[in-house]
Parts: structure tokens; sequence; C-alpha cells
């Protein structure tokens, strides 16, 4: 139960302004604000994350996440600058704000349908030791098979951005 | 008269500042102030004890960059303004607010503006689950240093935004070199206090430093090679020489902050101040023992003695702006990639050890910490001895001409005549 | 103070915050017209998924309610390691085609 006042008025300020910052990202109309206003969501959402008693989650949302990905993102923006910097959207505007919609509708009627079997705990009070036992002791395969992941991932995309004429096998 | 060498819970015993605090909060719970009130004021009361230090710190520590790198430069540094030119941050300050804010046209405007605040805020930010004394962090926060990690890497998105708003080729190209910096050197800084963290076995500040009271130790005996790389990778971190090539005038015409004029330059030129001293501090307290030093903390205030350790390892950023000169792009990312990376990697295998060690078996801990401080400190010497003869390009003793790459044909010179040849 | 407010956070709000991000990022996966500005939607959803996960690791009995943490910091490292590949698409793209407007990438289409 989250009952404390002060974490459930920041709690409905954060969520708002996630929302707000990501409304902001779809609407915006320059490309760089619309991945800054993206880099505020993910700060926000981190700062939700805290509310949900879940500190490591949310300092390694905003390292990589805000820190990282949005790095990541402005940098693939600046490499390609003769594409559309102004935001703009495709045709199907429409049937795409219709199909988000519905999609959040039908989430919002199964989240209020079921009957969750809550529990009364407090909160996990420390999360990084748990979280570091809990990766190596019931979920090791699948920590390990999430780096050889992450290097084939970084592998991919030296090989997929490398220069051309610069291969030499 | 004897010294009262405990610390009290008198509300004017500074030596514990959250007794100030405390009584002041207690006055107002006993006036009627619902929680939620006394939860926003005792952070308010953190915040501004902490933003006092740091606009102190900002005006102290630009005339000791300027005097200090001066006077190892066998030169005065600032000597007209007061006594030893220590009026000269005012001097710096005023003339920065009377210049005139420009504003390219073409920049994009609230980005503009934004970019220092943005650089500035996580700097501060850092300071907050600093243990300032024993019961003196604003926010004691379990994942501590993943904290530190992110408020870092969220200064990269902030030099990126400076570079682009700008609207000026050498700024964007400034700002892009500074991101390939920043982002590599996140690595050595993760992987070297990680191998504090496998020592201390938490993650939070305040009991990293209890861990270094109770076992009487500072942990840079114990991680010298952590130490090193953490030093080295927080100075590129913080774009100070020898790894300022993003912003250095001779270099790229300033970098990023080429177009900023008046007082947003100045908040980047304090923030710039002020990210080197949390660093400093995050050093202070994870390596130097934080408020602790070997029962002063009973006399001295333990905040003093923090930021008495703060200015020690400022001197040291200092010390080695003075001193070193500054680096090539590919040079850094190069001694990030090749030296850095690899030598943390190797000082955690090696901790990992050391704590298996003292773990599994039950040896006492006056037998084991002088075994690691002398391990630890072999090892680090070793290895970077070891690494340099390996890794590093061989030098001539009498160089004849220029070296910069092994596998460029320069045909020969001739012959140097004697009087090239001086030892 | 009357009571307007209910002073809890219960589950269904923040599944209500979680499925109206996952909105958002749907809506601007779909309509926009720059590969990356589709990405950004992409890393929306995934945050959205993020907060219902954590969401029921805080609210739902479980034997063990650190997995849904867990899940969650999974899901946090394949998305970076799917935007650093989709990115770098993007770019190899670009150096072909002057452009990544989706629009005017579509030399499969019929």
């Amino acid at each position: 139960m989250i009952d404390d006042g002060a974490i459930v008025f920041s709690f409905y300020m954060l969520a708002g302004g996630s929302l707000l910052c990501a409304l902001m990202v779809a609407f915006v109309r320059n490309l760089i604000h619309a991945v800054l206003f993206l880099a505020l969501t993910f700060v926000g959402v981190a700062g939700v994350y805290i509310v949900l008693s879940a500190d490591f989650v949310a300092v390694v949302q905003v390292l990589i996440y805000a820190g990282a990905v949005g790095v990541l993102m402005t940098f693939a923006i600046m490499l390609t600058p003769a594409s559309d910097r102004m935001n703009s959207e495709t045709l199907f505007q429409v049937p795409a704000a219709l199909l988000g919609l519905m999609v959040a509708g039908i989430a919002v009627f199964v989240a209020y349908d079921t009957n969750w079997d809550l529990s009364n705990s407090e909160g996990l009070r420390t999360t990084a030791r748990l979280l570091g036992e809990a990766f190596l002791k019931p979920y090791v395969v699948a920590f390990e098979v999430a780096s050889v992941l992450l290097v084939t991932a970084m592998i991919g995309a030296i090989i997929l951005s490398r220069e051309e004429d610069a291969g030499d096998a | 008269m004897r010294l009262a060498t405990i610390v009290t819970d008198n509300w004017w015993d500074i030596r514990d500042l959250s007794n100030v605090s405390g009584a002041i909060l207690d006055a107002l719970a006993d006036a009627g102030v619902p929680d939620w009130g006394i939860y926003v004021v005792s952070a308010l009361l953190g915040t501004l004890a902490i933003i006092s230090f740091i606009g102190a710190v900002a005006i102290i520590n630009i005339w000791i960059e300027r005097r200090v790198v001066g006077r190892m430069q066998s030169r005065l540094g600032p000597n007209r303004l007061g006594p030893f030119g220590l009026l000269q941050p005012v001097a710096d300050a005023i003339k920065l607010m009377q210049k005139e804010v420009l504003q390219p046209r073409s920049a994009d405007g609230l980005v503009f503006t934004l970019a220092p605040i943005a650089f500035t805020v996580p700097g501060i930010a850092i300071l907050a689950v600093i243990p300032w004394g024993r019961n003196m962090t604003l926010a004691e926060l379990d994942v501590g240093i993943v904290f530190i990690f992110a408020m870092s890497s969220l200064a990269a998105l902030a030099v990126f935004i400076g570079g682009y708003g700008s609207n000026n080729k050498y700024a964007l190209f400034g700002a892009m070199r500074v991101i390939a910096m920043l982002v590599t050197y996140e690595i050595p800084i993760v992987l070297s206090l990680l191998g504090i963290v496998l020592l201390t076995q938490t993650m939070n500040l305040s009991e990293i430093v209890l861990w270094q009271e109770e076992h009487w130790v500072f942990l840079i005996m114990l991680q010298p090679l952590a130490f090193l790389i953490y030093f080295f990778s927080s100075s590129a971190e913080l774009n100070r020489t020898p790894a300022d090539l993003a912003e250095a005038e001779s270099e790229i015409a300033g970098g990023y902050h080429v177009e900023y004029s008046g007082m947003k330059f100045g908040l980047y030129y304090a923030a710039e101040l002020i990210n080197a001293v949390s660093i400093s501090t995050i050093i202070a307290t994870l390596f130097l023992g934080g408020w602790w030093l070997y029962k002063v903390d009973e006399l001295v205030p333990g905040w003093m003695i923090l930021i008495g350790k703060i200015y020690a390892v400022y001197f040291l950023f200092v010390w080695t702006r003075g001193t070193l000169p500054r680096f090539r792009i590919d040079q850094l990312l190069a001694f990030a990639w090749k030296w850095m990376t690899p030598m943390a990697l190797l000082n955690i295998l090696l901790v990992a050890g050391q704590v298996t060690l003292w773990e599994e078996t039950g040896w006492s801990d006056a037998v084991l910490i002088p075994a690691f401080i002398a391990i630890n400190g072999a090892f680090a010497a070793g290895l970077i001895v070891g690494w340099v003869r390996v890794m590093a390009p061989k030098f001539q003793r009498f160089p004849t001409r220029p070296r910069f790459y092994s596998t460029i044909d320069v045909p020969p010179l001739p012959a140097p005549d004697a009087a090239m040849t001086q030892p | 103070m009357p009571d307007l407010l209910l002073w809890t956070v219960p589950l269904e709000h923040v599944l209500i915050f979680g499925a109206l991000l996952f909105g958002i990022g749907l809506y601007v996966a779909l309509s926009k017209r720059n590969a990356v500005g589709i990405l950004m939607g992409v890393e929306l959803m995934m945050n959205a998924v993020n907060v219902t996960l954590l969401g029921f690791a805080r609210f739902v009995e479980s034997p063990r309610p650190i997995d849904g943490q867990v899940f969650a910091t999974f899901v946090i490292t394949i998305a970076a390691a799917e935007a650093a590949v989709a990115l770098a698409l993007c770019v190899a793209i670009y150096r072909h085609r002057e452009t990544v407007n989706i629009d005017e990438i579509d030399l499969l289409r019929w």
C-alpha cells in the first residue's frame, strides 16, 4: 500500500509529467526537441520506478536510457543530416491514433476487470542485493545469454556503421 | 576541563550538523506542521547547505585554478586584486555579468539556454548522496554509486545540447568529440568503482565510509589501481587537461561553448568547476575515507575533514592540469580502450579473488588487510610497468625525426651532424 | 480537507499510466516519417512495459517479489541493444539512400 501523502503526490506529478513529455515527443515540430523530450520522459519514468520501490532499476534506467540511448538517438540524427527534421507524420496518423487509443483502452479495461492477487507488503527495501542474487542463482542462464546478446549487438552495430571503403576484411 | 570527544546531541554541536537541522525540525513538529511539511523542510535545509557549499566552491576554485596553475608554470598568476590575487574571482564574476549574452540568430533558443543548466544540475545532484558526517547524508540511497554513474552520463547529453544549440559546425564537432570521449571513459569509471563495491559489499556511500572506519583502512591503500584509473578517467570525463581537447582554445576554438558569452559562459565555467569538486568529493569519500580520519573526527567536525580531503584531491586535479600536455583524441580513446579498461578488468578479477579468500577462510582482518595492501600495491605497480613495456610505442632515446605512426614509410634523413645528438 | 483524492496509489492507476504510455508510443511508432522517430516510439513502448512489470512486482503477491525487477532489467538491457543495432541500421541505410524517410525506402514493395 503506497499511502504516504508526499509519495502519492509525487507519483501523480511524475506520471503526469511523463505522459505530457511523451505527448510532446509525438507532437513537437522539431526532431531534436522530440529526442530531448524523450530523454525527459525517461527521467520521469525513472521517478515512477522509485515510487514503485525499484531504486536500482530506476538509476539503471537513467544511466542507460537517458544517458546512453538518448545520446545514441541524437548521434543518429546528427549522422543523417539530409533527413526530415520536422518530425512530421505519415498518412497513417488517424488510424495510428485510433489504434493507440484502442490498445490503451483494452489494457485499462483488463486492468480494472481482473481480480489481482494483491499483497500487503511494504515494498522491498534494498533491491540491489536481491537483484544480484536473482541474476546469479535462478536466472543465471538468462544473464549470460543477455551478455552474449550485448556483445553481438555491439559487433553488429560496428559492422553496420562502418565505412565501406575501409573494409579490409 | 575535559574536551568532549564524543559527538553529542546538543544543537550547538557542529560536529554533527544534523543536530541543528534536527532541532529546527523538532521545533516545527511541535508547532504542528504535518509530516509531509517536515519532509519538505528537511530536504530544503539539506539542499540549502549543499548549494551554499557549491557557491563558495565555485568562487574559491576559480582562484585556485588560476593562481596554483600559474605558480606551477613558473609564473605569478593573478596578483593584482587583493593580497595574492584573492579578489580575482570577484573581478571575473563582475566581468562575466556585465558582458552581453550573445545568442546567434539561428541558434535554437530554448536548447541554447538550457544547455548550461543541464550541465550544472547533475554535478550538484551528485553531492546529495555524499555522507558529510556520521548521519549527515541528504539522500541515503542504497544504490548511491550507480546514481553517481547516472548523473555523469546525463552530463554527456547536456554537452551535446550545448554543441547542437549553437548552430556552429565547430561547436558540433567539439560536442561530438566530447561525447565520444565521455561515453568511452564511462566504462573504466564503472569498472574501477566496481572493485570498491566488491570489497565493501555495498553500494551505499555512507556504508562504504563506515566500512573504512570499521576496518581502519583507507580504500586507496587497498585499491591503488582503481584510484589511478578512476582519477584519470574522471579527469577525462570532466574535460580537464590532459583530456580537454574538445574545449581548448588552441584545438577547436573553444568547442561546444564557442558561441556562449557573458553569464551563460560563466555558468559553463562554473559547472566545470562544480563537476570537478563533485568528482573530488566522490574520490575523497570512496578512496580517502570521507569524514573519517582515524579518530580525528571526534574532535574536528567530520564535514571539515571531508572538505579538506576534497581540496587535497582537487589539488591533484589542478596539479595534473598544470603539468601534463594535452592528448589527441585518438590517443585518448586508445588510452581508454587499450589501457584503462583491461587494467580495470584485471583489477576486478584480483579483487574478486581476494574477497572470496576473505569470505571463505576465517583469517582475521589484521592479517588479511596488510597482505591485501601489499599484494594490491605490487599488482598495481607491476601491471602498470608491464603494460607500458608491452603496449607503449618504443621511443628513441635521442630522437632524430618525429615519430607519429610506425606504419608510415618515411624516407631516411641524411645523417645528423654532431651538434644535433646532444644528450 | 475533503477526500477528493484517494491518498493511496492503487495498482490500477499504475497500469493506466503504463497503458497510456504504451498507446502514445504506439502512435509515435506508427505515424512518424523519420526512422529515428519510429525508434522513439518503440522505446516509449518498452518503458511502458517496464512500468507495468514493476507495478505488478510491487503490488501482486508473489513467491519471489524481485522477479518483476529482474524482468524489467532484462527489458532495459535488450532495449538498449536493439536501439544500438536499429540506429546503426538507420545510419547504414542513410549512407545508401541519402534518406531515412520511411516513405522513400520502399524498394521491396510490389
